[in-house]
């Protein structure tokens, strides 16, 4: 078992008692909500004949269903004003703070929750939805939950869970100009596969990972899921207190002297053990991009294809499968690959930080000729200031549209989807068959700044011929 | 559609299987992300793998596990690694016990899909490689024999065999007691979640 690993002091912090069957009751101290997965919770708790335990600890937004083209209410399709009227009512009612639609605030869950301050290091961070290991980059532990759990939270504030071991991926290295963190976690999922990560917290550390900002742990955080680890994170360091220093929700004046001291104590110590550990050397990385339905399924981008005997035996039926679904050749270059959908945005790749990014390769160019291309906010703060800097007049000048914060083609759960057979250049997290709204639609996945190449070029590019 | 959703301790599971072959079958396509457009879970059953299916409708020569009509009342399900990969939708487990599904057979599962299983009362049990394979190829056979599994002994018959399967103590526990709906036992540890508040420096201005 791990020992003085930052995952351990925050479960003995926050180890409510031990269940009957072997469980730990674990206190959540931030409920992140959403508009899909909580009707249903409510409905249960309401059945219970329950409050919600801790409204102030309850956060709500709405981000899945919102359309990005125009937000006016009531929305045209009727069953996404239904959730949306739902989790308003049901806010209103337990006393829950909903940063909605036009108030400044709302945006992707996992965007708004870190740019408020609400995220900070040392805290249980629950939500239902897989990509709440996001928040780990602060040193939060982090994780997603279903709906029935989420009627726990808000009934106790608290879960049954098992303890977790720890893995440590240590990145030496750094990230060469032009490769970004998704091409980092792109190449540790290629790596280790989408099955390593299950029943492990992965601790990201080494010099590859103090390197980076806020915004690209993030994007390392949230992929952890898609290397099967429930919960990733980061140990806080000068990086982390810069990024919340003066945010809205942390703390001010002599409670934040108290808070960088406790956050301090929280990091993993020098001599702390771990279930497993991996070395990943960054220095080494090419831009990545997957060619298959699984995010394991990832290349450099200056790669082929993998030809069958390449593959694992265990990893051959899903490969041909993934063939036959892409309809791209093994032992064929992934460069080159024709796109007909750009999308910049998401909650692994929606921020200020990956919009400047694809700003600097769309900058002066023009999307080409039949691509349909389109940039979406993390969130309204993050839309407010990439206006403030120009940034929807540039990507507008070069061809793209500029949309409302949401979800958007990350998951089609709004108008933002595929059609028919259509090829996306994506900078969201899932390639799986069907993922953006089509039964048949492909997904390439890949950095905001490959997404904005692949836009000027029509096809898949090595971004660092545009950049050099 | 199935309706008698499991309720209180769960012992024995007896019914035909369906075989899902394949890997890393993610929720995704249990249930696409359009069907989760709803506030309550009641019509999932008929959307389970619907692109799935869909896409297999107008082939002669192949049909969904979910469609042969032989697997119409089927109880069990037997598949391969990381059942229930991405997305964290408990529409999916949903999905699969509207559809008539009561405990998934598998190599490995994903984490959070296992524990939205559990909510549910709805076993996950892990076997081999080797085993799995036995159990989807008997379970094909015409006509379907029944299985039987057995979460005291956490084995399953069927065919004249018998394999043992795999869960872990606490789990096991939980679903023979009725334990696994588990929000009373939450609330009832009233003290205890007060104390744990009353500790964490960042609900107490970090004093």
């Amino acid at each position: 078992m791990s020992a003085g690993t930052l995952y351990d002091k925050v479960w003995q912090l926050h180890r409510v008692a031990e269940l009957a069957d072997g469980a730990t009751q674990l206190f959540i101290g931030l409920h992140l909500i959403h508009e899909v997965t909580s009707p249903q919770a409510f409905a249960g708790i309401r059945e219970l004949g329950l409050k919600v335990r801790h409204p102030e600890r309850t956060v709500a937004t709405v981000d899945h269903i919102v359309p990005t083209s125009s937000q006016a209410r009531p929305f045209a399709d009727p069953l996404a004003e239904e959730m949306l009227a739902t989790l308003e009512r049901n806010c209103k009612e337990f006393g829950i703070t909903l940063h909605g639609l036009g108030s400044g605030r709302q945006g992707i869950v996992h965007v708004i929750a870190p740019e408020l301050g609400l995220t900070q290091p040392g805290m249980t961070v629950a939500c239902g939805d897989s990509h709440t290991s996001t928040h780990g980059a602060f040193g939060a532990i982090a994780f997603g939950i279903g709906t029935s759990q989420v009627r726990d939270v808000l009934a106790s504030q608290s879960l049954a869970m098992a303890k977790l071991k720890v893995r440590r991926i240590w990145v030496d290295g750094a990230l060469q100009s032009g490769v970004y963190a998704k091409d980092l976690v792109l190449h540790i999922i290629r790596q280790m596969g989408v099955q390593e990560g299950v029943g492990y917290a992965h601790e990201f550390a080494g010099p590859g990972i103090a390197a980076l900002s806020m915004e690209e742990r993030m994007t390392i955080c949230n992929m952890a899921i898609e290397g099967g680890a429930r919960c990733g994170y980061v140990n806080p360091d000068a990086t982390t207190y810069a990024y919340l220093k003066d945010r809205p929700y942390a703390p001010t004046g002599e409670a934040w002297d108290r808070a960088l001291l406790w956050w301090n104590r929280l990091a993993s110590d020098a001599d702390a053990q771990y279930d497993s550990e991996v070395v990943i050397n960054a220095s080494a990385i090419a831009p990545t991009v997957t060619w298959g339905i699984t995010p394991g399924q990832g290349i450099g981008v200056d790669e082929l294809i993998p030809e069958l005997e390449e593959i694992s035996e265990s990893e051959r039926p899903l490969a041909e499968d993934a063939y036959r679904y892409m309809d791209l050749k093994p032992g064929s270059a992934i460069a080159g690959t024709a796109v007909d959908v750009c999308f910049i945005g998401s909650c692994t790749n929606g921020r200020l930080s990956d919009l400047r990014a694809a700003a600097a390769v769309a900058k002066g160019g023009k999307v080409s000729a039949g691509i349909k291309a389109f940039v979406v906010p993390g969130s309204e703060q993050v839309a407010r200031q990439a206006e403030a800097e120009g940034l929807d007049q540039l990507f507008r000048a070069a061809g793209f549209e500029w949309r409302e914060p949401g979800c958007s083609m990350c998951l089609a759960m709004n108008p933002d989807r595929l059609e028919g057979q259509q090829i996306s250049a994506s900078s969201s997290n899932r390639n799986f068959k069907g993922r953006q709204g089509s039964a048949t639609g492909r997904t390439l996945l890949m950095s905001p700044a490959m997404v904005a190449a692949a836009a000027l070029n029509g096809c898949v590019t090595d971004v660092r011929t545009l950049l050099n | 559609m199935a309706t008698n959703f499991p309720n209180g301790a769960i012992q024995t599971i007896t019914g035909r299987a369906v075989v899902l072959s394949g890997n890393d079958i993610d929720t995704d396509r249990i249930i696409p992300a359009r069907f989760l457009k709803c506030v309550s879970f009641d019509g999932l059953g008929d959307q389970v793998f619907a692109d799935d299916r869909k896409e297999l409708s107008g082939n002669k020569n192949a049909i969904h596990p979910f469609d042969i009509p032989e697997n119409k009342d089927a109880n069990l399900l037997f598949t391969n690694q990381n059942f229930g990969c991405g997305s964290s939708r408990e529409h999916a487990p949903q999905a699969l016990m509207r559809w008539g599904i009561r405990a998934v057979i598998a190599e490995s599962f994903a984490e959070i899909f296992f524990g939205n299983c559990l909510a549910l009362g709805i076993p996950c049990l892990r076997a081999n490689h080797q085993t799995i394979s036995e159990l989807q190829t008997i379970a094909s056979e015409s006509p379907r024999p029944i299985f039987s599994l057995d979460l005291a002994n956490l084995c399953i018959h069927g065919g004249g065999r018998n394999w043992n399967l795999e869960l872990g103590k606490g789990e096991q526990k939980m679903l023979l007691s009725g334990r696994w709906n588990g929000t009373a036992q939450l609330i009832n540890n009233q003290e205890a979640l007060v104390k744990t508040a009353a500790a964490l420096p960042y609900l107490n201005n970090f004093n």
